[in-house]
């Protein structure tokens, strides 16, 4: 759970990378070309940070013979926002402090 | 010691028994400096109906304050608090709960902390955040330079 949180967030992070995913979330399916055409930077950096938002499953992809079309994952995104899950962890380490405080109180 | 999500309830229940005193427990638990040193920076008094927030660093989507008013004050018994989302975040934001209960026992006290009132969308929570999940995207950004 936590490492696909901070998986997601390090993948965000980056400015282009956020771009490009907002971009497909807002206009749907894409290729690399059409993605290229509105980005400042080239046909393979883009190809790169979309590799790099397909391993952290916020991107998917569909093959139509020789083009790819990107599109873009909105459950990625669910661990940053799944509160149950966040909360478990939450509470799980802060028992712990609360125990280490405990031990160290008069 | 471990988290349980209780899936019917869409609650957490955290539980374990400390080799310690209710009193000096309920001290941990309602002393706004030692609150601090274990959970959150905090305004708490244990008062019910008294408001306050707990004030984390940003993180995850999460503006790190939580919007809170003491509920339920029983002396080295039982304490309870709301714990909301504040701000900005409130709307359409998780509304929840916090239940701490002490039990005396042989070896000190159990304590049983419940977080309830989780609703099916707190699961699913990029549908329910008004404005949808681009827009919990650019508040990443925001963030990023804060975490990493």
């Amino acid at each position: 759970m936590e490492q696909i949180v901070a998986d997601v967030f390090r993948t965000l992070a980056d400015p282009t990378r956020r771009a490009l995913f907002e971009r497909l979330s807002r206009e749907g399916e894409l290729s690399v070309g059409a993605l290229t055409e509105k980005a400042s930077i080239s046909q393979p950096a883009v190809s790169q940070h979309l590799a790099v938002l397909k391993q952290a499953r916020l991107v998917g992809e569909r093959r139509a013979g020789r083009k790819v079309h990107y599109r873009a994952e909105p459950e990625g995104l669910k661990p940053l926002v799944d509160w149950l899950g966040f909360y478990a962890q939450f509470w799980t380490d802060r028992f712990d402090k609360l125990q280490q405080l405990l031990s160290e109180m008069e | 010691m471990m988290a349980e999500i209780l899936e019917n309830t869409k609650s957490i229940v955290v539980q374990q028994t400390f080799p310690h005193s209710p009193e000096k427990i309920w001290r941990a638990l309602t002393d706004t400096d030692l609150i601090a040193q274990w959970l959150m920076k905090n305004d708490f008094k244990p008062i019910a109906g008294h408001r306050f927030n707990f004030r984390a660093q940003p993180m995850y989507g999460w503006n790190g304050v939580t919007d809170c008013e003491v509920l339920i004050v029983e002396p080295y018994k039982r304490l309870s608090y709301s714990w909301n989302a504040s701000g900005e975040q409130a709307e359409g934001g998780l509304r929840s709960v916090v239940t701490w209960t002490l039990t005396p026992t042989p070896d000190g006290t159990a304590v049983r902390m419940e977080h309830s009132g989780f609703r099916p969308e707190d699961e699913d929570g990029y549908q329910a955040m008004s404005g949808g999940w681009p827009r919990i995207v650019s508040r990443l950004g925001g963030m990023a330079g804060e975490l990493i």
